[in-house]
């Protein structure tokens, strides 16, 4: 996946200042007030400017990459989809251009892993929001809800866990109107340094697929077939091998 | 027997009805690969409708010429056992017909021999077919659709299967199709020795394997299992097994393997026991009969 | 000379038809055999047992001193026969045809055989035409062809000059005799052109609902210095007794129904009828057998029949 562009972002200012108020008892109570009015607001802007920061920090190291090309192995795990482990190439351009593809044959895409790639999630306006800490990847994570500003944006809100610590976005879940929720995972390893990961591990949700049997004529073996449930999410892995990272790739790849 | 058999090999190919069936395979076979040369796209558009929205689909590379031939061969093994029956049925009532089975039967040889000959001679037909078959839906579609990984879909999952693991499955699945068509022939041959016109045969060997194939797809709680595993037109589609792989536990195909292989060797088995059976019949009841046509 | 045939109480039925009811009779090398019947009398149920096409309901078959039954594949090696119309393979030709019936009998021929063949029945010039093609004739005479290609010792014929113009009823005559004097083969011959078997058989045999009515040397079925007397009277039994009584009991063959058959000189057929008479025998009608048409039509059922044994 890849590295968020931070973009401009509003955040919201420290605290006011008071004139200071009439002598004696109205001046104590006042600044007892300000005193206790900073102590709440000022972390909380302090955290929102480490929000804004954090993802500008972020923004910075994945800028480093303007282009790779991966290799990579790729692993399918959707209930209704069979298809064996495929070797591929993941080609990305800065800004947003990605492309995954199988040189010898076949890969069914998922539409997701390519609309939200971390650049994406970071384009555009949008509010940021300190979500407090979490836990992913047995790192300890900071997380941080984005909402974007356009209304009519197919991204509706990205939730991104970043391990503050490293520089690095250890997972993001994003909703989207049209098609429902997507969660990215990333392990990192030997390419850290690039804030590039060894795996990807990208969910999303399914459609039921079911075909008449008047059109398949499938052959019966008589072996008990085990129904789907309803909401079965769906799994793609891939592990990369190894990246050539900024040694120039063409548009023409990306048709 | 050899001599017996190239002399009933050289019967069969010397009438021109014989050729027939060629080249109704041949018509099929083109006016579908026309078909799906044109509007391949609609074909798989319907065949992916439930995936089309979550993943990016590859129509081009997936209209492949082993898709293509997956699709011909799910039509035409529908259509090729009546163009056996045409044959088979034809073996021994088409010879009372013109006359020339009493002068047979009067050869120095048995009854029974003759018989497994003329049975011999129909299953090398039925495999002649389906070289044919072979040729014209695999061969001519890979040189029209080029080669790739071959997507199936199946009634309750898509199966991918890499382009280096298709040939083999192929040849297993045309192997398998020999026996099941074999066995439509079997059953030809044995209505043939009933009657003294091949129509006889024919018709009514189409007749029971249409409305038992009706039976075997049909979903009634009584017949499921009672009657269906013992129809040999509920065997006979499992050529497609060896197109459907085992899934390791996260659920991606392993190349090379087969889903379910002791299923299909059951069904092998029941289809080569109603082989043996038709033609023992036919045997038995051919060295029976007199002979008065 | 051997027994080339030798049918011992031939029997078939057929779910309600007794198509052929205790049959005897034997085939001696080199006979030209006759076998004679009206139309389901039973003759092509019996060619057809000796083929084994129809497996017979009881009896003993046996061919060249061998049982039919165990002896099935060798026998056959030695048999030829056209049975009925000559049916081939319609898309072959006439050369096909013949190579193809050869082989099948277990001869490995030659082009030079079969082409000689073929000229023995005069289709040379027609070897490479296909049989659809043939008249009537030709394909009976290619019938007859593949009857004889492998050399036979025993030729059974049902019908052979069906469709025959009189020349071609003439060629298959002195084939026939050529078959026999020359080749020394067996020939058993069902016809019912009867003045065509008087010509060629020199024994016959003649059935009626499946049973014999007669066999023997057609000479002396025939031959007026043996005439066969029919003699009906008003009581048969009585009859019997007085000729068995008399003279004439030598001359008494056998009674069939109400007629007591007789062989004679037709001299003598005067006084015999003077004695019966004057030994108060009630005589009804006497009647010489003069020709194989007369004998066959007093043995056979055969008056509201006559139609079917006009050319």
């Amino acid at each position: 996946m890849t590295r968020p562009a931070i973009s401009q972002n509003r955040s919201r200012a420290a605290g006011d200042r008071r004139e200071p108020g009439r002598r004696g008892y109205t001046l104590f109570s006042i600044l007892l007030s300000l005193l206790s009015l900073s102590a709440v607001l000022l972390p909380v802007g302090a955290h929102a400017q480490d929000a804004a920061s954090l993802l500008q920090k972020v923004r910075a190291r994945l800028d480093q990459v303007n282009d790779y090309q991966a290799a990579g192995l790729m692993k399918t795990n959707v209930p209704f989809l069979k298809v064996p482990e495929a070797q591929v190439i993941v080609y990305f351009k800065k800004p947003d251009k990605l492309k995954i593809k199988n040189e010898k044959g076949i890969s069914l895409v998922p539409k997701g892993a390519v609309t939200i790639s971390l650049n994406n999630l970071l384009k555009g306006g949008y509010t940021t929001l300190d979500a407090g800490m979490d836990t992913a990847g047995g790192y300890k994570v900071k997380v941080i809800k984005l909402l974007p500003q356009d209304d009519a944006a197919d991204l509706v809100l990205s939730t991104l866990y970043i391990d503050e610590a490293r520089l690095l976005i250890l997972k993001a879940r994003t909703t989207t109107r049209e098609n429902g929720t997507y969660e990215v995972e990333m392990r990192y390893g030997k390419y850290i340094a690039y804030a590039l990961p060894d795996k990807v591990i990208f969910t999303f949700n399914t459609k039921s697929y079911k075909l008449p049997k008047g059109i398949t004529f499938d052959y019966d073996d008589g072996s008990k077939k085990q129904e789907i449930p309803a909401g079965t999410k769906g799994k793609v892995e891939l592990s990369y091998s190894s990246y050539i990272i900024n040694k120039g790739v063409s548009d023409g790849v990306f048709q | 027997m050899w001599k017996l058999l190239q002399i009933e090999l050289f019967k069969i190919f010397k009438r021109p009805r014989t050729y027939i069936p060629f080249g109704a395979i041949a018509g099929m076979v083109l006016i579908i690969q026309l078909g799906l040369k044109f509007d391949g796209r609609s074909y798989l558009e319907l065949m992916m409708s439930s995936l089309s929205d979550s993943f990016y689909i590859p129509y081009t590379m997936i209209m492949n010429g082993y898709l293509v031939a997956f699709i011909i061969l799910n039509t035409l093994l529908i259509q090729v056992p009546l163009l056996v029956a045409l044959v088979a049925g034809d073996t021994v009532a088409g010879e009372a017909n013109m006359g020339t089975l009493r002068l047979l039967v009067t050869r120095p040889f048995s009854r029974t021999q003759l018989m497994l000959v003329k049975f011999a001679a129909s299953v090398i037909y039925t495999v002649l077919l389906l070289v044919w078959m072979a040729i014209l839906a695999l061969f001519l579609s890979m040189l029209l659709f080029g080669t790739n990984d071959m997507l199936i879909a199946r009634n309750n999952v898509m199966e991918q299967i890499q382009a280096s693991d298709v040939l083999w499955r192929y040849v297993a699945a045309f192997g398998y199709a020999t026996v099941a068509l074999s066995t439509v022939a079997a059953l030809a041959f044995l209505l043939s020795i009933f009657a003294e016109n091949s129509i006889g045969p024919i018709v009514s060997t189409i007749s029971i394997v249409i409305v038992l194939t009706i039976l075997s797809e049909m979903r009634i709680p009584l017949y499921d299992n009672t009657v269906k595993p013992w129809l040999f037109t509920s065997h006979m589609l499992a050529w497609k097994g060896f197109f459907y792989s085992r899934s390791d536990g996260q659920g991606a195909a392993i190349p090379g393997t087969i889903e379910n292989l002791p299923a299909i060797l059951r069904s092998l088995g029941v289809l080569l026991a109603y082989i043996v059976a038709f033609v023992t019949a036919a045997i038995w009841v051919f060295k029976k009969k007199d002979i008065l046509s | 000379m051997s027994t080339i045939i030798q049918v011992r109480e031939l029997s078939k039925r057929f779910r309600d038809l007794q198509a052929v009811d205790s049959l005897s009779f034997s085939v001696q090398e080199a006979d030209i055999y006759g076998f004679l019947g009206q139309n389901g009398a039973g003759k092509s149920t019996t060619i057809r047992m000796l083929l084994t096409l129809v497996a017979p309901s009881s009896g003993e078959i046996e061919l060249f001193g061998m049982n039919l039954r165990t002896h099935r594949r060798e026998i056959l090696r030695k048999v030829g026969a056209v049975i009925e119309r000559p049916d081939l393979y319609e898309y072959l030709t006439a050369y096909e045809n013949l190579s193809l019936f050869a082989r099948m009998s277990g001869i490995r021929p030659t082009s030079r055989l079969l082409m000689a063949q073929l000229e023995q029945v005069g289709l040379a010039e027609r070897a490479q035409s296909k049989v659809r093609t043939f008249s009537q004739g030709m394909k009976q005479r290619l019938g007859i062809a593949v009857a004889l290609v492998h050399n036979p010792d025993l030729v059974l014929l049902d019908e052979p000059t069906n469709g025959l113009d009189p020349q071609g009823i003439a060629d298959i005559r002195n084939l026939i005799l050529h078959l026999s004097a020359h080749q020394k083969k067996t020939v058993l011959v069902s016809s019912h052109l009867l003045h065509e078997m008087e010509l060629i058989a020199n024994r016959m045999l003649i059935i009626d609902k499946g049973k014999k009515i007669v066999e023997g040397v057609a000479t002396e079925l025939f031959d007026p210095a043996q005439t066969i007397v029919e003699l009906d009277t008003t009581d048969p039994g009585f009859t019997a007794e007085k000729i068995g009584q008399s003279v004439w009991q030598p001359f008494l063959q056998e009674r069939q129904g109400e007629k007591l058959l007789l062989k004679m000189d037709k001299s003598l057929i005067p006084a015999f009828t003077r004695d019966l008479v004057q030994q108060g025998v009630q005589i009804l009608a006497i009647r010489p057998r003069h020709s194989l048409e007369d004998y066959f039509l007093s043995l056979t059922t055969a008056n509201q029949h006559v139609e079917a044994f006009t050319n």
